[in-house]
């Protein structure tokens, strides 16, 4: 088994104003690793994506990403309503946000698109009622 | 011609608003107001012009590693918004003019 760096953070679901806190980090912790910023962009928006889906969709959750020698994997996971249907979700412009959401900028039903756009692997598992985990991978260049 | 957020600056109709790093290179234009549209379309280093204004932009900046925003049609932050973009060092300019007009004089010096 390679070496695994890990971090895990907490995504707050009442204050979306501060979502972003934990991609960010991340961002930071990945720049003192020496990845180079196109994989960390990448990696960052694609969380920072989930993060606020998160915050937004499913009244918070819980993000970790593993570091290995292979890739970056973020495990995104919440609580909440869970996709009913989960290719119309991936859809570019599928969105259920609220009106007051949108206002900020959001719900432009891209965020899914952008998190399979940005990185080698992704796969959702949800169930409604239940919750929704995402697992993302980036590969590194070896 | 290297234009950097300092040239931009010097230029008519451009006031800073907050300024982490004014030698940050400008090396192309996005224009957008939805975020998810310009995480997923903006490149390093451009300039980002938008009319949004809330928290979120800084964010968004940061992540799509743009090289400063632009808050177009006369926009303005509210104080804790600009507080905190100069906390998280990320560039931002102001301008009463649309994002057509900021883009045709980007288009010029770039
Ligand atoms: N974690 C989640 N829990 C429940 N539903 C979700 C979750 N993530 C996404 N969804 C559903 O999938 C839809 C599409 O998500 P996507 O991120 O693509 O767009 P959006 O969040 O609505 O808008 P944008 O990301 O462009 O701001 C959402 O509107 C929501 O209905
Ligand atoms: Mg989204």
């Amino acid at each position: 088994m390679s070496e695994q760096v890990i971090f895990t953070f907490d995504v707050d679901g009442d204050d979306f104003t501060s979502a972003g806190q934990a991609s960010s980090q991340v961002k930071r912790n990945l720049r003192q690793l020496g990845i180079a910023p196109d994989i960390i962009k990448r990696v960052s928006i694609a969380m920072y994506e989930g993060e606020i889906n998160m915050v937004i969709h499913a009244g918070g959750g819980t993000a970790n990403v593993a570091v290995t020698e292979e890739y970056i994997e973020i495990v995104l996971s919440d609580q909440g309503p869970g996709i009913k249907d989960i290719t119309q979700a991936m859809q570019e412009g599928f969105s259920t946000a609220p009106d007051d959401v949108r206002s900020l900028g959001f719900g432009a039903g891209m965020g899914l698109p952008n998190m399979k756009r940005y990185t080698d692997y992704m796969d959702i598992q949800s169930q409604v009622d239940v919750g929704t985990t995402i697992t993302m991978r980036v590969n590194l260049p070896s | 011609m290297k234009v950097t957020v300092n040239t931009l600056l010097s230029m008519d109709g451009f006031s800073p608003v907050a300024i982490a790093d004014g030698e940050a290179q400008i090396e192309g234009v996005y224009i957008g107001d939805l975020l998810s549209w310009v995480m997923g379309r903006a490149n390093a280093g451009d300039a980002w012009i938008t009319i949004m204004s809330n928290i979120n932009i800084l964010a968004v900046a940061t992540l799509s590693d743009v090289a400063c925003i632009i808050l177009a049609e006369g926009v303005q932050l509210e104080e804790e918004v600009k507080t905190a973009a100069q906390q998280k060092g990320i560039n931002v300019i102001s301008s009463d003019m649309s994002a057509y007009h900021i883009a045709a004089a980007l288009s010029k010096a770039l």
